[in-house]
């Protein structure tokens, strides 16, 4: 068996065909179409080239250097994998808990980092499409465009970005490429003139955090068809919490629900996630699958991200985001919410929720004083798992007598959502594109609904937006009937003849 | 958010992990060095051109952005910019064109001076360093930059 659209059927009347990745560069991304001789879809796949080579990379460093090493994942959250590599680095210290201070320190890091991360989201890379529509004039249809018609909108969008990056500059030491983890804590605390810098900022932040949400549930209110329907699929959840069920992004245990929102496992220590998941991988694709071993493949693939995370949780421990939540849950009328766009919203939910956590921060005196560095008994591994901003983030590692890292396994968040993906491009295909000729309205409505997961391909420095992106419809001759091509430098072309390589699994 | 600010600012973009993709970040560490007595000019760098750094360009004279380029001539190549709506927006990077066309958006005013300079790159494989043509070309393009520095 497999999933639906996964595979045809009846693959011996059609022709099997992968493109060729463009290039090498990080963020390629692909999908390939079939249909049949009624011009109905028989396949999707979205193609993604995963980072590789990272965790090879890894292996022969000295262990201190990796948290600072892996930053170079990913030039969006390289707090993200800071973080996670420092947790992992803790425990191979045998140094958690960390200290009250390295615990406010990188607290306030990673909030300024899941603010700078959703407002670049929503504001630069899904307004375009939110504000103008999927199909609307592509050369309005980007952040320029945005800032030309609701300059307002983008200028509070780049100010909450920028106040989440300052957070970051203050807490790590420097603006990109921060040392401020290190494993067994941080190595300095926040000055008063900084903490006094960054809450001077806050009252914006906050009402533009709030605004920002406002937008995004009118957005809903005013076109449910489109909101609750597009790209739509039920699916898993799966994130951190508090351990009292609270919604938690620097630490937790992990919980899982099923898509009726009954909990599958919760409170598992994050030391034991791979009792708990198995990445699965598949040939037509450079990234691998991971689902819940105790659900099998076909029924044990999740989501994460913020769509899980929201609905994850019991409560949110801020209050303006806690209200945000409640009038989230009260929109799916008892039901999960499993609108691919509903990202969008949960997104910035989070966001207002980072704002207020950074204000509770700022008030901490664990920030401006105390123990840096916790020690403890030597050990030969360690997790570090954290809720990134696009989800679960997983940092695994063994360190040998010499101090060198002998393994290490990273599942990030964009390959969590693989299969979720996978499922929301072919949601898209049947609704959309059964039959009909390839436009670029109609190839933004593919790339709309893997931008709602704001994928971070290949977690590198380079990923989609105007992503290069190719689309190749073929008969059940295996005739190209139709191809469309965007580049990385965003044209648009028909190009029949482009070669096209053989599927080869 | 509204300290005064250097007359003129480089920035460099690029991954130091990434060969010779490090050119940018590497450029600006080494003329950050060279040119320490020049107390008019801020230097930054990031993994790339972000919508934010538009923010940056405000009250500047000159700015340089640097980067490195496998489409430019050896060793490189300076290019005066102007605002442009292009199609390079993605999700993490965009054009300097671009981002002076955001600056104009923003702020309802013309940008600073910009110019480009693209230093010439060969090999941009994850955890690989510079190619050591890559470092003959940035030698290079730092001699001119001191020159722009004192125009």
């Amino acid at each position: 068996m497999t999933f639906a659209l996964e595979t045809a059927a009846n693959p011996a009347g059609l022709r099997r065909v992968a493109i060729d990745p463009v290039s090498r560069v990080e963020g390629h991304g692909k999908v390939t179409l079939l249909i049949d001789d009624q011009n109905r879809v028989q396949q999707v796949r979205l193609h993604i080239v995963e980072f590789r080579g990272f965790e090879k990379f890894i292996e022969g460093r000295p262990y201190w250097e990796v948290p600072v090493m892996v930053q170079r994942l990913c030039g969006i959250c390289p707090v993200s994998h800071h973080l996670a590599a420092a947790k992992a680095f803790d425990r191979v210290l045998g140094a958690a808990p960390i200290t009250a201070s390295a615990d406010a320190v990188r607290r306030l890091m990673h909030y300024g980092q899941m603010l700078q991360s959703h407002a670049l989201h929503f504001f630069h890379l899904s307004s375009p499409d939110l504000l103008f529509g999927f199909d609307s004039e592509v050369a309005k249809r980007n952040i320029v465009g945005v800032a030309q018609a609701h300059p307002e909108i983008a200028k509070k969008g780049i100010l909450l970005r920028k106040f989440g990056q300052e957070v970051i500059r203050i807490t790590s030491g420097k603006r990109v490429h921060g040392t401020g983890a290190v494993p067994g804590g941080i190595n300095k605390l926040v000055t008063p003139e900084e903490r006094d810098s960054l809450k001077r900022e806050l009252p914006h932040m906050l009402q533009w955090a709030q605004e920002s949400v406002d937008i995004a549930k009118q957005l809903h209110a005013q076109n449910p068809a489109l909101y609750n329907q597009f790209g739509t699929f039920r699916s898993n959840l799966l994130s951190l919490v508090r351990p009292d069920g609270a919604l938690d992004f620097y630490d937790g245990v992990l919980r899982a629900r099923d898509s009726n929102g009954a909990i599958l496992f919760d409170g598992i220590d994050d030391q034991r996630y791979l009792e708990l998941i198995e990445e699965e991988v598949r040939a037509w694709s450079y990234m691998k699958f991971p689902h819940l071993r105790s659900l099998g493949r076909e029924q044990g693939w999740y989501r994460v991200g913020p769509l899980a995370r929201v609905q994850n949780c019991d409560f949110i421990p801020t209050p303006r985001a806690e209200a945000e939540r409640q009038a989230f849950v009260a929109w799916g009328r008892g039901e999960l919410v499993h609108a691919t766009l509903a990202y969008h919203w949960a997104r910035m939910i989070e966001m207002l929720h980072s704002v207020e956590v950074i204000a509770e921060l700022l008030d901490s005196p664990a920030l401006l004083s105390g123990d840096l560095l916790s020690t403890g008994v030597r050990q030969r591994s360690g997790v570090g798992i954290i809720e990134a901003p696009r989800g679960t983030l997983i940092h695994d590692y063994d360190v040998g007598d010499n101090d060198l890292v002998t393994r290490c396994n990273l599942i990030v968040s964009t390959t969590h959502n693989n299969q979720a993906m996978n499922e929301a491009v072919r949601a898209v295909a049947r609704d959309y594109l059964d039959g009909r000729e390839l436009t670029e309205g109609l190839l933004n409505h593919i790339e709309v609904a893997i931008r709602a997961y704001d994928p971070c391909l290949s977690c590198a420095t380079h990923a989609l937006g105007q992503m290069p992106l190719d689309v190749t419809l073929l008969g059940p001759d295996g005739t190209v009937i139709d191809r469309v091509l965007k580049s990385h430098q965003g044209e648009f072309v028909h190009e029949l003849n482009a070669p096209a390589a053989q599927f080869a699994a | 958010m509204t300290t005064p600010v250097a007359p003129l600012l480089v920035f460099g973009w690029g991954n130091l992990s990434r060969g010779d993709d490090a050119l940018g970040p590497l450029f600006v560490d080494s003329l950050r060095a060279a040119a320490a007595s020049h107390t008019g000019v801020e230097f930054l760098d990031d993994y790339q051109l972000q919508v934010e750094h538009a923010l940056d360009l405000s009250g500047r004279q000159r700015v340089l952005f640097v980067d490195a380029s496998l489409n430019c001539r050896a060793p490189f190549e300076v290019t005066q910019l102007q605002p442009a709506q292009d199609a390079s927006f993605t999700t993490h990077a965009m054009s300097p064109q671009a981002l002076m066309q955001v600056y104009v958006a923003l702020q309802g005013e013309a940008p600073p001076l910009c110019t480009l300079l693209a230093i010439r790159g060969e090999q941009f494989e994850l955890g690989e360093p510079p190619t050591a043509r890559a470092q003959e070309h940035l030698a290079a393009a730092l001699s001119w930059a001191q020159a722009w520095i004192t125009e």
